[in-house]
């Protein structure tokens, strides 16, 4: 660790993985109740399963990003951070107000909940995603704005680096446009319309920059290639994505009351999406081949040459197969969409996460690398966690390409339940595909415990 | 990439792009903006139907359901409900107060939500208001 500052990173990065876990217990919950519709109802109904499953998934995300930017801004800066102690008192600030929210969604019915916290002062709640009582997500706010000043500070007041400007302009995209949650018109169609401006430009757009960005920091730190070729690989990548995914919007505006002119914008738009995706996986593989050094820490390598082939499947491939509009008017709103979903937050987000935990977590615990049988079991969990992702999407896509048939397509459609008692095989597929996911996160926790074997250093003997 | 692409050049594709798309994203916003009256049933936004969308969300109906496409995939598409339902508001609020408060056994079932008359009448309302949204002919049959 080059700076004392970057330890706060780590109780941010312990915290990500420990929501990580609640969020595939959920979702393992949930898996169930597909099948087995009366699993712990009415205690946990499905709607609050789901909540809980997406909010955990977005809280640990965000504590992921905050952990990786108090990590790499201080070293990108060359500076110790603004305020360390700022960082930790916004870290329990954070946890305890998600953790609270949490809890309120278990214990607490949701229009319980709502009474309690006041939502008829400033309606905000019940919206897919930004489903958090009008507190937390002021809270969430004031959490986001004593974060930007801390890291804007330090870098306004050290070197500025590409990575740096960057990330930063990621995440105060990510704070301005969270600020949409707060515009709930009582018109439907606005309503969906700025929603959108959260949910698609967060995570088809400035999340894009935070996660090219970490991406560039790592790869320069393994890979010892030089940061000029990294920096304008970054610059690329990130002017495809924007360039393709602002009016790539619009694939979200064909059927819900918005001007039918968005079929061809969000269609020739949102199919060049994949364009960013594809550029980071030959970027990522590019570089490492290229590499100056051998790295001792294999794992991190592995997360990311796999983030980069995830993202691109996930967000690319999985997005552009039911982004057209004429393919959209009968897959929209069906398990195509969950499968896409599923394997574009993995590989993307929750990947780029992963790599910077795995390349940073070793530093802050006073190692370069960790031990190697540390980090085989690390490798294990890779690979049990991807293929087991793989395997959730391909079940989901399965499920969404019959419900359509049944339920859209064919000559004589069928009712929604009555298609959903047909597929039901591949949602206990996709279980049993959970619980293999389930398996490689707990390695992947205890991979954090294990020590021994040959202590990783960089040899000559490991060059490919 | 060649030295004849420079980082430079990057960097200013970067910032000349973004603020294109940018713009033209926002002009396009602001033509929607003006089609919309046309398209989004406004003349039905009642106080009733502002009522019903409250009690929509305040009792997370879109953590099972899809609304015009949009949701959880968990139980039937209700942008269309009325409609399927035989054009009947009636219909709708017997369904949503019928429903059994332990569920029913091994199969998905709706929630109890305990809600009063006034407010299942205006979800029923809001309903009958999303169904009557020009959009595009969408979902492509009954069924949602």
């Amino acid at each position: 660790m080059q700076y004392r500052s970057q330890a706060v990173a780590k109780p941010y990065f312990i915290a990500a993985i420990g929501l990580f876990v609640g969020q595939i217990l959920f979702g393992l919950v949930m898996g169930l109740q597909y099948v087995w519709g009366d699993f712990l109802f009415p205690e946990i109904p499905f709607n609050v399963a789901r909540m809980v499953h997406t909010n955990l998934l977005i809280v640990w995300l965000l504590f992921g990003f905050m952990g990786a930017a108090y990590y790499l801004v201080p070293e990108e800066s060359e500076r110790e951070l603004h305020s360390p102690g700022l960082a930790i008192l916004l870290f329990w600030v954070f946890l305890i107000a998600g953790a609270l929210t949490i809890l309120g969604y278990l214990l607490v019915p949701y229009a319980g909940l709502a009474k309690l916290t006041g939502n008829d002062l400033l309606p905000t709640m019940g919206r897919e995603f930004l489903e958090q009582p009008t507190i937390t997500k002021i809270g969430i706010v004031i959490v986001a704005l004593g974060f930007l000043y801390n890291i804007g500070l330090t870098i306004l007041g050290g070197r500025k680096t590409v990575v740096n400007l960057v990330l930063l302009t990621g995440l105060t995209g990510l704070a301005l446009l969270f600020l949409f949650a707060f515009y709930n018109p009582d018109n439907l169609v606005k309503d969906k319309f700025y929603w959108w401006w959260v949910v698609h430009l967060w995570v088809e757009g400035v999340w894009e920059l935070i996660l090219g960005s970490i991406l560039a920091f790592v790869l320069i730190k393994v890979t010892g290639v030089d940061r000029e070729v990294i920096e304008k690989w970054l610059y690329v990548i990130i002017a495809m994505t924007l360039i393709t995914g602002i009016i790539g919007t619009g694939h979200h505006y064909y059927w819900i009351g918005t001007p039918e002119y968005w079929q061809w914008w969000g269609s020739i738009f949102s199919a060049m999406e994949p364009i960013p995706f594809f550029m980071m996986t030959v970027f990522a593989f590019n570089m490492v081949n290229r590499r100056r050094r051998e790295h001792p820490n294999k794992a991190a390598v592995l997360w990311a040459l796999g983030t980069a082939v995830m993202a691109f499947l996930g967000a690319g491939v999985w997005g552009f197969l039911h982004t057209l509009a004429p393919v959209n008017y009968y897959t929209h709103g069906t398990q195509i969409t969950a499968a896409h979903g599923h394997m574009a937050f993995y590989g993307a987000y929750v990947m780029i996460v992963l790599t910077m935990i795995s390349y940073a977590m070793p530093i802050l615990r006073g190692q370069e690398a960790s031990d190697e049988r540390s980090q085989v079991l690390e490798m294990w969990s890779f690979w049990l966690m991807t293929v087991s992702m793989v395997f959730i999407t391909l079940f989901l896509t399965g499920a969404g390409i019959l419900q359509v048939w049944l339920q859209r397509y064919s000559t004589d459609p069928i009712p929604f339940m009555a298609a959903q008692e047909k597929i039901a095989i591949f949602y206990w597929l996709r279980e049993i595909a959970g619980v293999v996911f389930l398996i490689g996160l707990v390695l992947y926790v205890v991979s954090f415990f294990v020590k021994g074997g040959r202590p990783a250093m960089a040899s000559a003997a490991d060059t490919a | 990439m060649s030295e004849v692409f420079t980082k430079s050049m990057a960097r200013n594709i970067y910032y000349g792009g973004s603020l294109f798309f940018i713009l033209l994203f926002l002009a396009l916003t602001f033509d929607t903006d003006g089609t919309l009256p046309k398209r989004d049933n406004r003349a039905a936004l009642t106080e009733q139907v502002a009522l019903g969308k409250k009690v929509w969300e305040e009792n997370d109906c879109i953590g099972c359901h899809t609304l015009l496409g949009e949701g959880a995939y968990f139980a039937p598409e209700l942008g269309n409900v009325y409609k399927r339902f035989g054009n009947s508001t009636a219909a709708i609020v017997g369904f949503i107060k019928g429903r059994p408060p332990e569920g029913i056994p091994g199969r998905r079932s709706m929630p109890q939500f305990n809600l009063s008359d006034e407010e299942l009448e205006a979800v029923a309302a809001f309903l009958k208001y999303a169904s009557e949204i020009d959009t595009a002919n969408w979902p492509p049959n009954i069924q949602g």
